[in-house]
């Protein structure tokens, strides 16, 4: 699988991901500046955490409008899969590649700590290597990880099963009342990731890139990054 | 000639920071403040004179850039010189 990092001045996970990418592909991925119209050809296009153009305007809005951007958008809508991370996720909302928007956190403090989230399909390029409803813990860090979409698009979402993962505690619970821990930053739906309608492009607040070696303390991060190479190899 | 936007949370969208400006007010003995909601104001300097080609490049701006429109609504005020 050839792996392509898209690099927007404020990025800071991108040396992050690009390890993880390494450590289960063993190569390096190609790190894409974002002023670039054009990159060689990628199997996936990774769209990694960071404070992009230093979150103006809102967080993601002006890497959304870069010229990287426009190219990873045409070849998205050609089908080559992106996996959009915490300001990469905000990044791709603000690009209209996946449905909805990143809000400040409810609760208004930056969140650093280890989340559960429940796998709410296998069915997708992704999550291949988990079992539907799996619980798996990862990292977050984020201030704008507050999902929201209008009723409509929730309702189209989750009929289409566009919903990658959601924030639970730890025995798996997402319903009902919840702690700050199982929702650490106000998410409609305790919505943590989405897909497209074709499921091509993931977008996630948390890391998965920082759970892949067991010195983070959770490595279970790696199945997704294992399961693209599996399918994209 | 001049635009003034403003850029707002749309009615129903939850807005924390508002809620926190509401609350510190209130301490600071703003009694009479209830809700608050807060936004964005951005200021252009634009060099079109035609005012109707202005807003209608305006509302482009607002939709492509300045808003999400997911969550914001836009006004947009001409002002000459």
């Amino acid at each position: 699988m050839k792996a392509a990092v898209i690099v927007f001045p404020g990025s800071n996970r991108d040396g992050d991901v690009a390890q993880a990418l390494e450590l289960v592909t063993g190569r390096k991925p190609q790190m894409v500046w974002h002023g670039a119209g054009d990159f060689d050809k990628a199997d996936l296009m990774v769209i990694p955490g960071g404070c992009s153009y230093g979150d103006y305007l809102r967080w993601g809005a002006m890497a959304a409008q870069s010229p990287v951007m426009a190219e990873v958008t045409r070849r998205a809508a050609q089908g080559v899969p992106v996996l959009a991370i915490c300001n990469g996720f905000q990044i791709a909302a603000e690009a209209g590649l996946l449905p909805g928007v990143l809000m400040r956190n409810a609760h208004l403090k930056f969140v650093c700590a280890d989340v559960h989230l429940k796998v709410e399909t296998s069915q997708s390029l992704f999550t291949s290597r988990y079992q539907a409803g799996q619980v798996i813990r990862v990292p977050v860090a984020h201030a704008e990880g507050n999902y929201f979409a209008d009723d409509e698009t929730l309702a189209r979402i989750k009929e289409r099963g566009q919903v990658a993962f959601r924030y639970c505690s730890a025995d798996g619970a997402v319903d009902g009342p919840l702690g700050e821990e199982a929702n650490p930053n106000g998410s409609i739906m305790n919505i943590a990731g989405v897909y497209n309608e074709a499921k091509t492009v993931m977008g996630l607040m948390p890391h998965p890139e920082n759970a892949v070696e067991g010195l983070f303390g959770s490595t279970d991060g790696r199945a997704l990054f294992e399961g693209l190479v599996e399918a994209l190899a | 000639m001049k635009a003034r936007v403003h850029v707002t949370l749309k009615n129903g969208v939850l807005d924390p920071q508002g809620k926190a400006i509401a609350h510190s007010l209130n301490r600071l003995g703003f009694a009479e403040v209830g809700d608050v909601r807060q936004g964005k104001y951005i200021e252009l300097e634009l060099t079109e004179s035609d005012t109707a080609k202005a807003k209608a490049r305006l509302e482009d701006m607002c939709r492509k850039l300045l808003a999400n429109t997911v969550i914001e609504n836009y006004s947009i005020e001409l002002v000459g010189r």
